[in-house]
């Protein structure tokens, strides 16, 4: 009969319409504003209305989320700014709509380049926040970040960042990202005790030679 | 190295044209080589007589050292296997190549689009005009010294970015106005746009009078532009319809409102580059527009990706097959007038998916996840079980439920049952793909017919429907969405521990000189990445051959005679993305 698959295309209709009401006894007031609810209302087991009340409700950004590069610096004494910059260039070099500008610093006797960015560059207007550069960067120095609520005012003067802008400690990289900040500490420290046995190696061969 | 064709096929093919057949014996380079002047006799052989009856993919290469133009065609036999390549070459200065349009329907836009982005002539060619650039565009931008408004350097990485970065924004350096060349005698003030008037001519005849066509009212025919601005299309895209009354008498689409001339940005990248490039194609499925650029340059470079990255890159595949077959049903019922509730019903499920994507490649939609020989990142702790929750239990009532609550509802299946008919010898002759294929019952599925990465291990069944309409391109999406939680509940269950890379990741890939054809089955259909490398870090050719630009071919032949209301369901049968159409 005509209509019958109509009906029941409605009662899956209704059956969503009920379900939000149960979901929101369920919850029995405490549906928003409450991560445990918002938690399970993104999973799969998520019923009823799906919507995230944001910006008062936020959703949890995963680890791997990225967004605009940032750079790293270790602090040290005194608020002293240690970049791990080295300016390589490699970041430069791999970044598809090449937003990144670099300018590397010459030691002002020699004039022979010194391993640290006198000034750095993003146009985030281009930057496409493909995770490129923080991906091939050697030294761990640039990384990708979670702060997304980047709308300003004015496109022209502010869209350029510069190195001040885009630097951040590594207290706040190893709080966005745990997991890599571990990993990478980890094979560094490894990579350091291997250089320390090696040159620690060769010492003893060589202090044996002179015995010899 | 795109794979050669079975031996048999050889010998006859150079047996039977002496002296106009070639192998081709560049490096690198495989197929053959035949003089234009035979390039319609060869075509009919092979599809008449050795049954390479649909042509996938055409295009052009500007080898401007050697002063050729290039086309290559790739055909493929309906039984499956490779693809067979043959190429013609002619002079750079006057490129005119024979147009197979009469012997493969298919070729229609991508000769337009050869013709237009390299400036290669189709003698023959119903229709030669633009397709993605606009009427009264100078010159043909795909061609190697073409330079476009804000050219900076051949190849990237450009020099100026480092050691001495100076920053400054490319809109200062060549602000508007003085970045256009214009022709010699050209001024802007007195040039008026040469209209549609091509555009409407290549629109067939209109009728004499009323009386030849045995009607005793007079009626007129009328033009209508559907389109760009148009919630239906799904983005910016034309559709200029005759009308004789409601009935279409014939349709074409315009395109080309998002074109960004991505062959030409990919051609100045390196090949790592092209990677998040490749995500604003079909930006619903950015990760199998990754699988098959990477696919297409693993096979130049003769490498292959561990176990669990094939079986992570699977995994991704098929679920973002879900997202994309969830989200044209969706917008289908959209079209049909069920405004949003069902698409928001499949794109409730899309964010759950989304959510891996995010966890898993660090961003929702523009993935860039695939490398060259693996992928960028092992799967987070947790994305598996998420994963396994969804294709175990979530997704399959979810499906069913949509299968429920949309295939027999009597206002569906009014609006699509027997509109929009493809019958299956068209459907191969427009060089249909995907689900449009298959729902005129042509079993046609790339992870059977050619298989790639681990689909020949595992177990699932190309779907096909008999009739070639809306309804059927439907229903083979939902059975399609059934094979993909089947394909995904294996791979959950095997996917092995290890490593997911090959060799060690660079930034700077080493792809010998020679070209590759790599293809995968995008949810809309064949997604081919023709490429050609002279050995540098940069492609030389960088040709994607877009499902939903070339199902459109077919079009005008499913429209006709149907009413103008139905091109919106049919155009949504399709299933477009505008962002791969126009590149």
């Amino acid at each position: 009969m005509y209509g019958i698959g109509l009906l029941r295309g409605l009662a899956v209709t209704l059956k969503h319409f009920v379900g939000t009401y149960l979901d929101d006894l369920r919850w029995f007031g405490k549906r928003y504003y409450n991560p445990k609810a918002l938690a399970v209302r993104q999973s799969a087991k998520a019923r009823g209305v799906f919507t995230v009340q944001y910006p008062e409700e936020r959703l949890p950004i995963p680890e791997e989320f990225r967004f605009i590069p940032f750079l790293l610096y270790e602090e040290g004494e005194g608020g002293a700014k240690i970049d791990r910059c080295t300016s390589c260039g490699i970041c430069a070099k791999v970044c598809p709509p090449q937003c990144i500008w670099i300018q590397r610093s010459n030691d002002p006797v020699t004039g022979r380049p010194v391993p640290e960015p006198v000034e750095f560059y993003i146009d985030v207007d281009i930057c496409m926040n493909c995770g490129l550069c923080a991906e091939y960067c050697p030294f761990d120095a640039i990384k990708m970040d979670h702060d997304f609520e980047l709308a300003t005012f004015d496109r022209f003067s502010e869209h350029i960042f510069n190195k001040e802008k885009l630097s951040k400690p590594v207290s706040y990289y190893a709080s966005i990202r745990p997991r890599n900040y571990e990993r990478e500490e980890a094979a560094s420290a490894a990579k350091e005790a291997a250089k320390a046995a090696r040159s620690s190696e060769s010492g003893a061969a060589k202090a044996a030679e002179a015995q010899a | 190295m795109t794979e050669t064709a079975a031996p048999a096929v050889v010998d006859t093919l150079e047996e039977r044209f002496p002296g106009v057949v070639r192998r081709d014996v560049r490096a690198g380079f495989s197929g053959y080589v035949v003089d234009a002047g035979h390039l319609r006799e060869l075509a009919l052989h092979l599809r008449d007589d050795l049954g390479y009856s649909y042509l996938t993919s055409l295009t052009g290469v500007d080898y401007l050292p050697d002063s050729k133009m290039e086309v290559v065609y790739h055909a493929c036999s309906m039984t499956g296997g490779a693809p067979l390549v043959f190429k013609t070459q002619v002079p750079r200065d006057s490129a005119v190549v024979p147009s197979l349009v009469s012997v493969f329907p298919g070729a229609d836009f991508q000769e337009r689009e050869a013709w237009d982005l390299l400036g290669i002539r189709f003698a023959g060619h119903p229709n030669l005009r633009r397709i993605l650039m606009w009427e009264g565009f100078e010159g043909h931008p795909l061609r190697k010294d073409y330079r476009e408004p804000f050219f900076e350097e051949e190849a990237k990485p450009y020099k100026n970015r480092w050691p001495e970065g100076h920053v400054y924004r490319i809109e200062d350096k060549t602000p508007f106005f003085k970045n256009v060349q214009y022709p010699p005698d050209f001024t802007p003030e007195g040039w008026a746009p040469a209209g549609d008037a091509g555009l409407y001519a290549g629109l067939g005849e209109l009728p004499a009078s009323p009386e030849e066509m045995g009607q005793t009212l007079r009626t007129d025919q009328m033009v209508v532009n559907l389109g760009p601005q148009h919630p239906s299309t799904h983005g910016v895209f034309r559709m200029v319809i005759t009308l004789e009354g409601e009935t279409i008498v014939d349709l074409q689409p315009v395109m080309g409102y998002l074109h960004r001339n991505h062959e030409k940005i990919g051609e100045r990248n390196t090949f790592l580059m092209n990677m998040p490039y490749t995500d604003r194609l079909d930006y619903i499925c950015s990760m199998h527009n990754n699988f098959g650029y990477a696919v297409a340059v693993e096979k130049l470079m003769g490498i292959r990706p561990p176990e669990r990255a094939e079986y992570i890159r699977v995994m991704m595949a098929e679920l973002t097959r879900i997202v994309s077959h969830l989200w044209s049903i969706g917008f289908l019922l959209n079209d049909l007038g069920a405004y949003f509730t069902p698409a928001l019903y499949a794109i409730n499920e899309r964010e759950l998916i989304l959510d891996v994507f995010e966890a898993t490649a660090g961003s929702r939609m523009m993935c860039n996840y695939f490398r060259f020989g693996g992928v960028a990142r092992d799967l987070p702790p947790g994305a598996l079980e998420r994963v396994k929750e969804l294709v175990l239990e979530r997704l399959p009532r979810s499906i069913d439920e949509m299968d429920r609550y949309l295939t027999g509802n009597d206002i569906v299946r009014a609006r699509c049952v027997g509109v929009g008919v493809l019958p299956p010898d068209k459907a191969v002759a427009f060089s249909a793909a995907g689900p449009v294929l298959r729902a005129s019952g042509v079993p046609y599925d790339l992870r059977r017919a050619d298989p790639y990465s681990i689909y020949d291990r595992l177990d699932f069944d190309v779907v096909t429907r008999p009739n070639g309409d809306v309804y059927d391109r439907y229903l083979v999406r939902v059975e399609e969405l059934r094979q993909s939680l089947r394909i995904l509940q294996q791979v959950v269950r095997d996917i092995p521990e290890g490593e997911i890379q090959t060799g060690k990741a660079q930034y700077q890939v080493r792809v010998p000189a020679g070209e590759a054809y790599g293809r995968v089955e995008n949810p809309k259909g064949e997604l081919g990445f023709y490429l050609v490398s002279n050995g540098k870090p940069n492609p030389w050719r960088y040709h994607i051959r877009a499902p939903s630009f070339i199902n459109l071919t077919a079009m005008a032949e499913m429209c006709r005679g149907h009413k103008v209301a139905d091109v919106v369901a049919i155009l949504g049968s399709i299933d477009i993305v505008l962002g791969e159409t126009d590149r």
